[in-house]
C-alpha cells in the first residue's frame, strides 16, 4: 500500500523531530544541566517511524533504554518528554522515570526499559490482551517489542518469542541492529550473526531490512502488521542501522573505527535518503520538507525552554505513586 | 603508602589474583569491550566503570572474557566453571541486573555446597556496581545487598573504601563459597591509602572506624562516608560515637556491634536500602534480641523510603539517606531532639 502525502509528511516530521530532539540533547547534556545518563537514538529514526506509522494509539509498543525515538514515533508529547529528561515535576512520568523510563499509556507506549530484554515478554502480554479483545470480524490491535541487537542474546527474549508463537499472538519483534551491544560488536556477541534466523527458528516469519530506508522498514512492517491484525500471529523485523552517537552520552567509542560515524552520517542518514526518494518520484517538494525542518527546530527549542523553566518535583512526591505505609 | 581510588584498588586486586592463580578468570559484559568492533582496538572499554582495565592485555581473551548481554549465562557459566575447578570473577555491571539472573544466583550458585552434601565448592565471585546518587533511574540505582544477604549459602561484601575493597576482593576470590561483591558507584573515584602488596580482609570482621561513648553508629557501604560527615558535625557539640562498618553483611560481625552497644547503650543503623527486611532491620533485631540488656533507647534506623529509586535529582536527594538525616537520627537516639 502506498502512503499518501499526508502520511509521508507526517513520517518525515516525526523522523526529523527525533533527530533534532537527540541532536539538541547531545548539546544540552554537555552543559551538565541534564541529570543521569542518556542513550541517543539519532541515526535509527527510520526504524521507529517506519514501524509506528502502521500503528494507532490503540496499539502497544514496549521500548528500550534508547527509547526517545520510539516515544516520539508513537506520538508522545515532545515537551513532556523533555521535561521528564530534565527531571521536572510535570514531565511525562513526573520526573520519577527519566530518559530510560518514559511511558505514555494514552499513546499505547508501555514504557522504555533499562533492562536489556526486559520489554519483549511485556509485549507478548499486551498482545494477549489484544487477542482477547479482537473483534469477531475485522482487524485486531497489535503490540510491538522494540529491542537492540544486544537484546537478542537474552533468555527473556527467546522465551517471549517462543510464547508468542505458541499462543499465536499479534506481537511484532523489531530488532534494531545498530552493530553494537554497548561497547561490544554485534558480530562478536550474536553467535550466528543472524537475528532473523533465530526468530525464524521459533516459527515465525522474519525478515531483515535496511533500517536507514524508511520505505523498506515501512513495507516490512506492513507485511508484519497485516499478519498480526488478521490473527495469523507474530513476526520479526531485523532492521540494520547505526547510531550516530555512543552507547550513552560520554562514551568515548574506542570500539569504533575512526571516521566510521562520519561515513555513516554521509551514507546511512535516513532523513537524506527519505528526501532523495521523494525528490526522485516527485511526490514531495523539498521546500515542504524545509518548512517542516524549520517548524521542528522551533518545537524542540520551545520544549527545551519549557523544560528548563519547569519546576522540580517537591520532596513530598517521593512517597506518592507507590503503596507505602512506612 | 600509595593513594588509590576504589576503582584502582579493585583493579589491582584483580591483577594480583590473576597473576597469583591461573584458575582466576574474569567474565562479563564489556569487561574489555571492543570485541567485534570496527576500530580493531581490543580493550576498548575495560569495563563500563574502567574497573577491569588492563586485564585483557595482560592475561588474554582466554581468561578475560567479554560476554553478550546475557546475565543468566554469565552467572551460570561462572558457576559451572567454578564447579569444574576455576575461580571465576563474574561482573554484572549494574547490581539491578541481578533481576535477570536471580535463578542462577539463588537456586544454583548459593545452594550447591549444601544441596550436594558438601561435595562441591563453588568459588565464584559476582561483582556488581550499585547505589543511588547518580540520577540513573529506578533500574540502575538500587542497593540490593539486603536481598542477597537473605540468601543462605552466599557471602555478601559491601566495602566502603578502597583499602577494604582490595582486601575483601582478594579474600572473596580465595574463598571457597560464592561471594556477591557490591561496589558503590559513587565510591569508585574516592581515594585512600592502599597497601601495594596483596592482603586479605577477613569476612565477618567489622571495622571500628571511630570510637566514642555516646552511641553506636553502624553504616554500610557509602553510608559510612555520610556517617563520618554527620559525626564530624556532631563532634563540634561534643558528641562522640563508635562508628562501625560491618564490611560484610553475610557473615555479619555481631560481636563487634554488641560489644559497642554494651558501652554506648544506643544504636543507629544506616542503610541505603528500603526499610523492610533490610540489613538495618536485621541489625536492629540483633540489638533487640541479644543486645536488649544494653539498650537505653529505641534503635533508630536510617534507610531509604519504601519506594523504587526516583530519577529526578530533587527526589533522589531526598531518597538517599544523607549526612543530615544521620545527624538527626543520632540526636534522636541521644534524646537531643528539639
Amino acid at each position: 500500500m502506498e502512503l499518501d502525502r499526508t502520511k509521508l509528511l507526517d513520517a518525515y516530521r516525526r523522523m526529523k523531530t527525533i533527530r533534532e530532539f537527540e541532536e539538541r540533547l547531545h548539546v544540552e547534556i554537555a552543559t551538565g544541566e541534564i541529570p543521569g545518563f542518556t542513550h541517543l537514538y539519532a541515526g535509527q529514526e527510520a526504524v521507529a517511524v517506519g514501524v509506528c506509522a502502521e500503528l494507532t494509539d490503540e496499539d502497544y509498543i514496549v521500548s528500550t533504554h534508547r527509547g526517545h525515538g520510539h516515544c516520539i514515533a508513537k506520538g508522545c508529547d515532545v515537551t513532556g518528554m523533555m521535561k521528564e529528561i530534565y527531571g521536572r515535576r510535570d514531565g511525562l512520568c513526573k520526573g520519577k522515570g527519566g530518559s530510560m523510563h518514559i511511558a505514555d499509556f494514552d499513546k499505547g507506549m508501555l514504557g522504555a526499559n533499562a533492562i536489556v530484554g526486559g520489554g519483549p515478554p511485556l509485549a507478548v502480554g499486551a498482545a494477549i490482551a489484544c487477542q482477547l479483545r479482537r473483534p469477531a470480524s475485522g482487524e485486531g490491535r497489535v503490540s510491538v517489542a522494540f529491542g537492540g541487537d544486544g537484546s537478542c542474546n537474552q533468555g527473556t527474549v527467546f522465551e517471549a518469542m517462543n510464547l508468542a508463537v505458541v499462543l499465536g499472538v499479534p506481537t511484532i519483534f523489531v530488532f534494531e541492529n545498530n552493530g553494537y551491544s554497548e561497547h561490544t560488536g554485534a558480530d562478536y556477541a550474536v553467535g550466528s550473526k543472524d537475528i532473523t534466523a533465530r526468530s525464524a527458528a521459533f516459527g515465525m516469519p522474519a525478515e531483515r531490512v535496511d533500517g536507514s530506508d524508511f520505505f523498506a522498514v515501512h513495507a516490512a512492517m506492513q507485511r508484519a502488521v497485516a499478519r498480526a491484525r488478521s490473527g495469523a500471529g507474530p513476526s520479526t523485523i531485523e532492521a540494520t542501522t547505526t547510531r550516530f552517537y555512543g552507547h550513552f552520552e560520554g562514551d568515548p567509542q574506542n570500539y569504533r573505527a575512526k571516521g566510521e560515524i562520519e561515513r555513516q552520517r554521509a551514507t546511512m542518514d535516513c532523513l537524506a535518503r527519505f528526501r532523495a526518494t521523494v525528490a526522485a518520484d516527485g511526490s514531495i517538494a523539498a521546500a515542504e520538507l524545509d518548512a517542516i525542518d524549520r517548524a521542528v527546530l522551533l518545537e524542540i527549542d520551545a520544549a527545551v525552554s519549557a523544560a528548563r523553566a519547569a519546576p522540580m518535583p517537591s520532596e513530598s512526591e517521593l512517597t506518592t505513586d507507590v503503596y507505602i505505609s512506612y | 603508602m600509595p593513594q588509590l581510588s576504589m576503582r584502582d584498588a579493585i583493579n589491582q586486586a584483580l591483577h594480583q589474583e590473576m597473576e597469583r592463580d591461573p584458575r582466576v578468570i574474569v567474565l562479563g559484559e564489556d569487561v574489555s569491550g571492543g570485541a567485534g568492533g570496527t576500530s580493531g582496538q581490543r580493550e576498548a572499554s575495560g569495563g563500563i566503570f574502567g574497573v577491569t582495565k588492563g586485564l585483557l592485555p595482560r592475561f588474554g581473551a582466554g581468561r578475560v572474557i567479554d560476554t553478550p548481554i546475557s546475565e543468566s549465562a554469565i552467572v551460570g557459566a561462572a558457576a559451572g566453571a567454578a564447579l569444574a575447578g576455576l575461580r571465576p570473577v563474574a561482573e554484572l555491571m549494574f547490581a539491578d541486573f541481578v533481576g535477570v539472573c536471580m535463578d542462577q544466583i539463588y537456586n544454583q550458585v548459593a545452594k550447591f555446597r549444601y544441596m550436594f552434601g558438601g561435595k562441591s565448592a563453588c568459588p565464584v565471585v559476582i561483582r556488581m556496581a550499585m547505589g543511588a546518587g547518580m540520577n540513573m533511574g529506578a533500574q540502575h540505582s538500587q542497593a540490593i545487598y539486603g536481598l542477597l544477604t537473605a540468601i543462605p549459602g552466599l557471602k555478601v561484601v559491601v566495602p566502603s573504601n578502597a583499602r577494604d575493597a582490595k582486601g575483601l576482593l582478594i579474600e572473596a576470590i580465595r574463598d571457597d563459597d560464592p561471594v556477591v561483591f557490591f561496589e558503590h558507584k559513587a565510591l569508585y573515584p574516592r581515594k585512600c591509602e592502599v597497601p601495594e602488596e596483596p592482603f586479605r580482609v577477613r569476612f565477618g570482621e567489622a571495622s571500628l572506624l571511630r570510637e566514642g561513648a555516646d552511641a553506636t553508629v553502624v553504616a554500610i557501604g557509602r553510608m559510612v562516608v555520610f556517617a563520618e560527615k554527620a559525626l564530624d558535625a556532631l563532634a563540634k557539640e561534643g558528641v562522640s560515637c563508635d562508628l562501625i562498618d560491618p564490611r560484610t553483611t553475610s557473615p555479619l560481625d555481631e560481636e563487634t556491634i554488641l560489644e559497642s552497644l554494651e558501652n554506648t547503650g544506643r544504636l543507629v543503623v544506616v542503610d541505603e536500602s528500603p526499610p523492610r527486611c533490610s540489613v538495618a532491620a536485621d541489625i536492629a533485631a540483633l540489638a533487640a534480641g541479644r543486645g536488649f540488656g544494653s539498650l537505653k533507647a529505641p534503635v533508630v534506623q536510617v534507610t531509604a523510603p519504601h519506594t523504587p529509586v526516583p530519577f529526578s535529582p530533587a527526589l533522589e536527594r531526598a531518597y538517599v539517606p544523607g549526612p543530615q538525616r544521620i545527624e538527626a537520627a543520632i540526636r534522636q537516639v541521644l534524646g537531643r531532639n528539639r
